[in-house]
């Protein structure tokens, strides 16, 4: 059993975590047309990091979502930030 | 021996000199079989010649693959047996089937939903069907048949439409009641009692289990002696992309070019294809399996319950080999989580109580390459020259003879055959998903 940080919460065990993908993992918006290739690869392509992964988690049992840094392989978790917290390059809205 | 040359000796000669060089050829045994086992146990097992070689890299091949798994090796025979290329070689950063093919459960089967798929699995379910004797090693293909349990009057009917999905589509499938299902697994829990009470279920009579370790080793042995180069502890670290074309690859035993490379390495398809400069539809995560102390024999069928997110059959070692769901967090770690495994062993024992004095003897995991719609992306990549099999998921294994099949028709080729078209990388940007997860409940 893992224990990952919740920023609000302090840690908890990995099995109240939901996995959200990676983070600034932007929508592609605005007026202009959005192909199919860009939305797919928004959609669907993942950077799915072998190593060090910067991803978005939400913890289901306050419900709110953050980003955590951690290691694919060993799974040693670096930080967790609520949003607006570090360095900003969350791609979440604030 | 020394004789004179006199004509009185020629018969005796002859006898001497075709003596020794019969000695020579059965001093290597190729073939397998109950004859040649017999012929060595005689001879005290000196014959048995190694079942692969161990080559230098050359430069240069016509195709290169990349992953010793099943459908590396398997893509490798294909090309050499199916298309006549032999100057083929196959790189492995670690051992033979030592990834996913030698961590999986050993199940086969074909139980899709989607027409596109049927013709997919059951290509490799027909294939694995005459795979033993086509490369002449007892892969154990063990036909027993397996079970999807359905848990209530809706599941039932849900059971239903997939009875009839594959039988349309031409594969076998049979609607099972609860007692049919009490017949095939008389200590199955179907007390109404029980928290996922058994209704029935959807069988799949031609479906069962296979070593995984023999078709991986069987590939290789029968590739090796078409000509194909097998070469293990040799890690790519880069794709020599020239003129914006997939060149071949620098490796950590030198530079291997090739007119053509497929990329045949399940969960770590997504490093290898940030090397080449893109990214996939996959995320990794870790597969667990376990299996229990070996006892007599007291589950012969595959067994899935949906609702407790358990599967598990019997090793002919008498093993009860057991698996169930992702972990649910993305992992390149081949070790798995605590969660699961109690979910899995948890569910096990709902669904057999008895099984509950056994002790468990392993656990291990795999690193699995799921999509979004858990259908294989099979294809050209957007790195010209480079070729995709991966998108895998949960059940790569079961599909082996197909991947390897359909990856060498495209290395062979160039283009797609009609199986394998509709699980192009091109179907996320087109919107063509072919989602097995909603259609048949897979669960990747």
């Amino acid at each position: 059993m893992q224990l990952f940080p919740c920023p609000f919460c302090g840690p908890r065990s990995e099995s109240e975590f939901h996995f959200g993908g990676d983070a600034g993992n932007h929508r592609p918006e605005g007026f202009r047309a959005v192909t199919d290739g860009e939305w797919s690869n928004y959609l669907h392509a993942r950077n799915n990091p072998r190593g060090a992964a910067n991803e978005i988690w939400m913890h289901m049992t306050c419900g709110e979502v953050f980003r955590m840094e951690r290691d694919t392989v060993h799974h040693r978790v670096a930080r967790s930030f609520a949003p607006g917290e570090g360095d900003g390059h969350d791609g979440m809205a604030h | 021996m020394v004789f004179s040359h006199g004509a009185a000796h020629e018969a005796a000669l002859s006898l001497v000199i075709v003596r020794p060089r019969k000695r020579q050829r059965r001093a290597m045994t190729r073939h397998y079989s109950a004859f040649s086992l017999f012929k060595e146990g005689l001879r005290g097992q000196k014959g048995w010649q190694q079942a692969w070689r161990s080559p230098q890299p050359k430069p240069r091949y016509d195709i290169l693959i990349i992953g010793g798994g099943g459908h590396g090796l398997a893509t490798a025979y294909y090309l050499a047996r199916a298309h006549n290329i032999r100057n083929v070689a196959v790189i492995e950063k670690g051992w033979l089937g030592g990834g996913n093919t030698g961590r999986n459960t050993t199940v086969v089967r074909s139980n899709y939903f989607f027409p596109e798929s049927t013709a997919l699995y059951d290509l490799a379910l027909r294939l694995y069907e005459t795979l033993g004797r086509d490369i002449n090693y007892n892969i154990m293909l063990s036909q027993r048949g397996i079970i999807t349990l359905a848990h209530s009057e809706a599941e039932m009917e849900m059971a239903a439409r997939t009875v009839n999905a594959m039988q349309i589509n031409g594969t076998d499938a049979e609607l099972f009641d609860a007692k049919d299902v009490r017949r095939v697994l008389p200590l199955l829990n179907v007390s109404p009692q029980a928290r996922y009470p058994v209704f029935g279920g959807v069988w799949q009579g031609r479906a069962g289990t296979a070593r995984h370790d023999a078709v991986a080793w069987g590939y290789a042995r029968a590739a090796d002696r078409l000509g194909v180069d097998i070469i293990q502890s040799c890690e790519v670290e880069e794709f020599l992309v020239e003129g914006g074309r997939c060149r071949g690859v620098r490796t950590s035993r030198g530079e291997i070019r090739a007119e053509r490379t497929g990329m045949v390495v399940a969960g770590h398809s997504s490093h290898l294809a940030a090397k080449a400069g893109f990214r996939l539809p996959i995320t990794s995560y870790a597969l667990q399996a376990c299996v229990s102390e070996p006892i007599k024999p007291v589950l012969d069928t595959v067994v899935l319950s949906p609702g407790t997110g358990t599967y598990a059959s019997q090793s002919d070692k008498g093993e009860l080999v057991i698996g169930g769901a992702l972990d649910r967090v993305p992992s390149y770690g081949q070790r798995g989580n605590l969660p699961v495994l109690e979910d899995v062993v948890s569910g096990l024992l709902e669904m057999f109580p008895s099984f509950r004095q056994l002790r468990l003897m392993r656990q291990w995991a795999g690193i699995v390459d799921v999509t979004p719609d858990s259908s294989p992306i099979l294809g050209e990549s957007p790195l010209p020259g480079l070729f995709l099999n991966c998108g895998w998921g949960t059940g790569g294994f079961k599909a082996i003879p197909a991947g390897g099949t359909l990856l060498a028709h495209l290395l062979a080729t160039g283009t797609h055959h009609d199986i394998s078209r509709p699980f192009d990388l091109d179907r996320f940007a087109r919107g063509r998903l072919i989602d097995e997860a909603a259609g048949s409940g897979i669960a990747h």
